[in-house]
């Protein structure tokens, strides 16, 4: 799992009304290089909840002096844009699980890959 | 006819394959759109003819188009046609001589093909029409192998095979511009794809679904239905970083039985990821996640550019959704852990349909598309059963026969407001967003001995019953 999908991933167990950022707690991680495309992040920055980026990359010990606030004008800023493309697409979460901030349910991950599969009751 | 041809504005030639026939014309518009351009046929456009004509466009707009095309074959810039041959020679003396003339200098090299549809000639018969091309000024040498400027002379012998007139109903002549990436359909064949399953889509439709989405470079495309990720593979292939989910965990994870005839099991690395990897497209895999698709497991915003998806109609997958219901006969585990298989219940047909386009409407860019495949029963089928949403507006709807009473068929629809809270209120109460209902027996009817009747004599019980 990469942090650009854990950003758009909420918990929806029954009754939780605030299940946004979920909580990853990881095992093994992995950074794994892929081609930097600056259009891509540009047109994925205003997408992002960007303080759950922040959070989520400084709770796998890979902030790298991202910074707290998004830059302006960060179109421009090819280090900056380097940056966030090392967090959204390189770094990887192979195990651990994710786990709902309200009802702490957590959510699998094997293999690089979340099951987000809840049970009959919890629908 | 005549020809209003100037620099700025160019006639083109559009030369398509005979198959997926139904598919190609929004194919075509889509990929206009993305340039830009409206579609503008000529007055006598014919949409199941193999040959098109374009007007007012540039020699950018349609090399853009076939880098992208699976249904065009090729495209020439048009310097004249007619229904005879001494038409097509008054027609190519009236075209702009100092048009011609780049192409035809003394130190370049060039060669003419003669293409003839629905028709064989023989190839003196093709040297004799090259030869009576002769009026024009060609100065270049002739170079078979690797010329500079290739020339097309292309006959048109109408559609029915059984009845080849003597002579063509039109030709046309025209500078070659450039194909189309119909090789792609064979190089990304699902025979030679690493990790498949029994429903992988084929690919030549794959790309069609592509470019019906509008996919393009730096779109984050979703797949709910993801399967072994046939879809993504071609999405993909356009630039588009792309992300699915599935409910099954064994196709997600690449294990368990295998798809293919002499293998029994999947091997270590069958997986979508290997699937990109296999075409060097890595780089745009994002994520695949076991979930259910009638679940939210994504937070609110406008995230995904396209949704592209070919949901399992319980013919050769079944329809599952996780959930409780008084139905289940063995209560599940009390077991909350990584094997734990959630009881899976049906999912109705007109429920998956109606949850996607919510979806599509919730999560999908403005002027986004969702593309998904409907399973329709052929004798009850009425265009009124497609499924609508008040976000969303229909922009093609193309058939693909599976059976004499059974098809799928490719919707397209494009993201054209906003959503609001009364949008959900108007899709409980408005019937008309709700067609697709009494269709749900596909799977019975499907299997039913009506299997084994015709197709027809069904719509005409049908009809009567109507009446």
């Amino acid at each position: 799992m990469k942090l650009l999908t854990h950003n758009m991933l909420t918990s929806h167990v029954k009754g939780v009304t605030k299940g946004y950022p979920l909580l990853i707690k990881a095992t093994e991680v992995k950074v794994s290089e892929v081609e930097f495309n600056p259009q891509f992040v540009i047109r994925m920055i205003p997408k992002l909840e960007w303080p759950s980026l922040v959070q989520a990359a400084a709770g796998l010990g890979y902030l790298n002096d991202l910074p707290s606030d998004l830059v302006p004008d960060y179109e421009n800023n090819e280090e900056f844009l380097r940056k966030v493309h090392r967090v959204l697409l390189e770094v990887e979460v192979l195990e651990g699980c994710l786990q709902c901030p309200e009802s702490g349910r957590e959510f699998p991950i094997s293999r690089g890959i979340p099951n987000m599969l809840l049970n009959e009751d919890e629908v | 006819m005549a020809l209003h041809c100037t620099r700025a504005c160019k006639r083109y030639l559009l030369h398509l394959a005979q198959d997926n026939v139904e598919f190609r014309l929004p194919e075509i518009k889509a990929l206009l759109s993305l340039r830009g351009q409206p579609f503008r046929p000529s007055e006598d456009f014919k949409e199941k003819s193999p040959f098109w004509l374009l007007d007012s466009l540039s020699e950018d707009d349609v090399r853009s188009i076939m880098t992208r095309t699976v249904c065009a074959k090729s495209v020439f810039e048009l310097w004249g046609h007619g229904r005879t041959h001494s038409e097509l020679q008054t027609s190519l003396l009236r075209y702009p001589p100092e048009d011609m003339a780049p192409f035809f200098q003394q130190d370049s090299t060039y060669k003419i093909n003669v293409y003839t549809f629905n028709k064989t000639l023989e190839f003196k018969d093709r040297i004799e029409k090259i030869d009576a091309l002769e009026f024009l000024p060609f100065q270049g040498k002739v170079n078979l192998k690797n010329p500079d400027h290739v020339f097309c002379l292309l006959e048109d012998y109408g559609t029915d095979p059984n009845n080849i007139p003597d002579e063509p109903f039109h030709v046309y002549f025209g500078r070659w511009i450039a194909d189309g990436q119909r090789d792609l359909i064979r190089s990304h064949s699902v025979k030679k794809r690493h990790f498949i399953g029994n429903t992988s889509m084929d690919a030549g439709l794959s790309f069609i679904m592509a470019n019906h989405a509008r996919v393009k470079a730096h779109d984050l495309v979703f797949d709910p239905f993801v399967g072994t990720g046939s879809l993504l593979v071609a999405c993909s292939h356009f630039g588009a970083y792309v992300c699915g989910t599935d409910i099954d965990y064994n196709t997600i994870h690449g294990i368990g039985k295998s798809s293919r005839k002499n293998q029994k099991w999947r091997g270590p690395d069958e997986n979508i990821r290997a699937n990109l990897r296999q075409y060097g497209l890595e780089q745009f895999y994002m994520d695949v996640l076991v979930a259910d698709a009638s679940k939210t497991i994504w937070r609110e915003g406008q995230l995904f550019d396209a949704i592209v998806t070919d949901p399992p109609y319980g013919i050769r997958e079944s329809t599952r959704r996780t959930g409780s219901q008084k139905e289940i006969i063995k209560p599940p585990d009390d077991f909350y852990g990584e094997s734990h298989v959630p009881v899976s219940m049906a999912y109705h047909l007109s429920d998956i349909f109606s949850d996607l386009l919510r979806f599509a409407a919730r999560y999908l860019v403005m002027g986004g598309r969702l593309v998904y495949w409907l399973p329709v029963y052929r004798p009850e089928y009425r265009e009124e059963m497609i499924p609508l949403h008040p976000c969303l507006t229909l922009i093609s709807n193309c058939e693909q026969t599976l059976s004499s009473h059974t098809s799928r068929r490719l919707i397209t629809m494009e993201k054209t407001k906003e959503l609001e809270d009364s949008d959900d209120l108007a899709l409980l109460h408005d019937s008309r967003y709700s067609p697709y209902q009494g269709h749900n027996a596909f799977r019975e009817k499907y299997f039913s001995g009506i299997t084994k009747r015709n197709g027809r004599d069904e719509a005409k019980t049908q009809m009567k019953e109507d009446n």
